[in-house]
C-alpha cells in the first residue's frame, strides 16, 4: 500500500513541546478532576514522552484509518489514558468537547484505552504486561510486508514485573524486530510504594542488555534528550538487528509538586482545592513560558 | 421409550458412513494440512506456536512457509498477545498451543486483548478434553469451551471429524472476529462425506433424526452418539435425534428447542466438564426456550487422569455403549 499523501505536520521543537505538554497537564488534570477517579500521578510522568512522540517523531498520519502502513503506538500502562487521551485531543483525533467525559457511561474515554471506542488504538490496554507482545507482532507484521513503519511502546516501570514482559524480552531479541522501540517509564512508584520496596527492579537498562537488546536511558522530561535517544533507536532500527530500549528516568506527578514522588497519587483524583492549586501552579507555569 | 416410530421419521445423514468400521483420521493433521494450503492463497495466513508445533502440526506450516511462522517459545501470554499485533497489521494469524494452556493460562490475553478489541485471531489448540490421555489431568482441558464461551465477541467452534475440521478452518479464514477452534490428539472416526459437507455457521447440525430422545454431542462424542443411536434403533427401538454442536457460541437455541419439543429429553455428550460447557449452553437455552428434562454426559465435576483416550472416554462414560445405557436408564 502507498502513503496516501505525505506527512503535512511540522515537528515541534523541545521549546515548543515545553508549553504543549505544560497545557496538556491542565487537560489532564481537568479530565481526572472533572471524573473524581483516574491516575494522574501516572498519567503526568509519561505526558512528555507521548507527546514527544506523537508531535516530533512518529508518523501517525490516518492514525483512525485503516492505512496499516502507520507507525503504531501502544500504552501498554494503560492506566495512564488521560495523558494519551490528551494528546490525540490535541492531535485532532478526539474532539476536545469528549474531555469532560473521562471514565462516564458511553464515553469513548473509558478508564483504559479501548480499540472498541477509538479507532487507531489497536490493541486494548489496561492489563499490564501485555503491550509489548503486541508491539513485536506489529513489528513482525509490518516486516513480513516489506513496511518501514515503526512501533513505539511505552510501559511503566511497576509493569515489569509482569512475566509477560520478559517473554516479550525473549521474543523481541530472538525475532530481531529491530523497528520495535519498548520506553521504560522509570517513576519508580507503584500503587504500593517504590518499585524497590514492593518487588525490587534494580537496574533496568542492564536486564534489557543482557537479554539482547540496544538500551539507551535518558532523562524522561528533557525533550532535547528524548530526541536524541528517538534518533539513536531510529537508526538502530535500520543499522541493528536488535530492538531498542529506552529507559526513561521520571518524576511520578511531574509538574504538580504535591503529587511529585507521591505514591499515592497513582491513582486518586484531587478535590476542588487540591485541583484549584495544581492548575494554579501550571497556569504560572505557562505564564512563565509564554 | 420404543414407541412406535414411522419410518419416514427417521433419517440417518451420512448413510454410506460404516459406523461399525469407521475411517479414522487425526483432524490436527487436517488442521496442519488445511494451513498450508491457506497459506498458498493467502499471503496474510501466519501461525504461531509455542513449542509444540510437532504435536499441533503447525510443523507443517512451519516447514512450508518459515518466514510466516513464529515460534514462540514457552509462552502463552506472549504466544497470544503476539498474535494480537500481527492481526492490527493485517494478518490473519492461527495460533496453536495445548487447549489446555491456550485457553488456562492465556486466559485473560484472549480476554482482555483479543476478544475486548474484536481482533482478527484463530486459536486453534490441539489436545483438548480427556481423549488426550496418557499426559493426564494438568495436560486435560475439561474446563477450556466454558472458559471461551464466557468471553463477549467469542465465536467457539468444535469440529467432529477432519473433514468438519478443514471446512471450520477455512470458515475461519475467511470469517472475521476472534474464534476458539477446538481440535483433539488422537485419530478419530471420519463421519461426513467431504465432497458434501458445508458450514452452516452459528447452527447445530442434524446428524440424524429421530423423534424418542435428543442428544446432542460435540466434538468427538459425535462419533460416539451417532453410533449409540444406531445400536438403539437396531435393537430396542428407540429413534434419536443425533444434534452435533459444531458451533459452542453463537449457540442455536431454535434448532434445540424444536428437537426437545419433538422428543421431550435431552441427553447431552461432552469430553469436557458438564459444567459450562456444552451441557451448561444447553441447560440454559433449554431453561430460558424449552423446558425438557436432562442428563449431561462429559466429566462430572472432576480432574481426568492417565490411561489412553479410549479407556478414559469409557472411564468417564463418554463412550458409545455409555451413550447407550444411559438412554436405556432413562427409558
Amino acid at each position: 500500500m502507498t502513503h496516501p499523501q505525505t506527512h503535512a505536520k511540522e515537528w515541534l521543537n523541545a521549546t515548543d513541546l515545553d508549553a504543549l505538554t505544560t497545557r496538556l497537564r491542565l487537560d489532564i488534570l481537568q479530565m481526572i478532576f472533572t471524573a473524581q477517579s483516574g491516575h494522574p500521578g501516572s498519567s503526568l510522568s509519561c505526558v512528555d514522552i507521548i507527546a514527544a512522540l506523537w508531535f516530533a517523531r512518529m508518523d501517525h498520519t490516518h492514525f483512525d484509518s485503516d492505512w496499516v502502513d502507520r507507525d503504531r503506538f501502544i500504552l501498554s500502562k494503560g492506566h495512564a489514558a488521560p495523558a494519551l487521551y490528551a494528546v490525540l485531543m490535541e492531535a485532532g483525533y478526539i474532539d476536545k468537547a469528549e474531555l469532560p467525559t473521562l471514565r462516564a457511561i458511553n464515553s469513548k474515554l473509558q478508564g483504559h484505552p479501548a480499540s472498541k471506542y477509538l479507532k487507531g488504538v489497536d490493541v486494548s490496554t489496561g492489563s499490564l504486561g501485555q503491550g509489548l507482545s503486541c508491539g513485536v507482532g506489529m513489528a513482525l507484521g509490518h516486516r513480513l510486508d516489506a513496511r518501514n513503519a515503526r512501533v513505539w511502546v511505552l510501559m511503566g516501570d511497576g509493569e515489569l514485573q509482569e512475566g509477560n514482559v520478559w517473554e516479550a524480552v525473549m521474543s523481541a531479541a530472538h525475532h530481531k524486530t529491530a523497528r520495535l522501540t519498548a520506553i521504560v517509564d522509570r517513576n519508580r512508584l507503584q500503587i504500593d510504594g517504590s518499585t524497590e520496596s514492593v518487588k525490587a527492579l534494580g537496574e533496568v537498562a542492564p536486564k534489557f542488555l543482557a537479554f539482547g537488546w540496544n538500551v539507551l536511558e535518558v532523562d524522561g522530561h528533557d525533550f532535547e534528550a528524548l530526541a536524541k535517544a528517538f534518533d539513536q533507536a531510529d537508526a538502530w532500527a535500520e543499522s541493528s538487528d536488535k530492538p531498542t530500549c529506552i529507559v526513561a528516568n521520571t518524576v511520578k506527578g511531574k509538574g504538580v509538586s504535591f503529587m511529585e514522588n507521591q505514591a499515592g497519587w497513582h491513582g486518586k483524583a484531587p478535590n476542588q482545592q487540591q485541583f484549584d492549586d495544581a492548575v494554579a501552579e501550571i497556569e504560572a507555569r505557562l505564564a512563565q513560558l509564554s | 421409550m420404543g414407541s412406535p416410530v414411522q419410518q419416514n421419521e427417521t433419517k440417518t445423514f451420512e448413510a454410506d458412513i460404516d459406523l461399525e468400521k469407521p475411517q479414522k483420521a487425526a483432524p490436527r493433521v487436517t488442521y496442519g494440512e488445511t494451513l498450508v494450503a491457506l497459506g498458498h492463497e493467502n499471503p496474510n495466513i501466519v501461525v504461531l506456536d509455542a513449542d509444540l508445533a510437532c504435536s499441533t502440526q503447525t510443523q507443517f506450516f512451519a516447514n512450508a512457509f518459515p518466514e510466516r511462522f513464529f515460534n514462540q517459545g514457552i509462552a502463552e501470554m506472549d504466544l497470544i498477545n503476539t498474535a494480537a499485533g500481527l492481526s492490527t497489521v493485517g494478518k490473519i494469524p492461527f495460533v496453536s498451543t495445548f487447549a489446555m494452556f491456550a485457553s488456562g493460562k492465556a486466559w485473560e490475553a484472549v480476554r482482555n486483548t483479543i476478544a475486548y478489541s474484536k481482533l482478527n485471531v484463530k486459536i486453534a489448540p490441539t489436545h483438548s478434553g480427556i481423549s488426550l490421555g496418557e499426559d493426564g489431568a494438568s495436560h486435560q482441558s475439561i474446563e477450556d469451551l466454558a472458559l471461551m464461551r464466557v468471553i463477549p465477541d467469542m465465536t467457539v467452534i468444535v469440529p467432529s471429524d477432519s473433514v468438519e475440521t478443514e471446512a471450520l478452518i477455512r470458515y475461519a479464514a475467511e470469517t472475521q472476529g476472534p474464534m476458539y477452534i477446538r481440535l483433539v490428539r488422537p485419530n478419530i472416526p471420519v463421519i461426513h462425506k467431504s465432497s458434501e459437507y458445508k458450514v452452516n455457521a452459528g447452527k447445530l447440525r442434524v446428524e440424524r433424526e429421530g423423534s424418542d430422545i435428543t442428544i446432542v454431542a460435540t466434538g468427538e462424542t459425535v462419533y460416539h452418539a451417532l453410533l449409540a443411536a444406531k445400536h438403539l434403533s437396531e435393537q430396542h427401538q428407540i429413534e434419536a435425534d443425533v444434534l452435533n454442536a459444531v458451533f459452542i457460541k453463537p449457540f442455536d437455541a431454535e434448532t434445540l428447542a424444536k428437537s426437545a419439543r419433538k422428543t421431550g429429553k435431552v441427553l447431552t455428550v461432552e469430553s469436557h466438564s458438564i459444567i459450562g460447557g456444552l451441557g451448561g449452553v444447553v441447560a440454559e437455552a433449554l431453561g430460558e426456550h424449552q423446558p425438557t428434562p436432562l442428563k449431561r454426559l462429559g466429566v462430572q465435576d472432576t480432574f481426568g487422569q492417565s490411561g489412553t483416550g479410549d479407556a478414559l472416554f469409557k472411564a468417564y462414560g463418554i463412550d458409545a455403549s455409555a451413550i447407550e445405557a444411559a438412554v436405556l436408564a432413562w427409558a
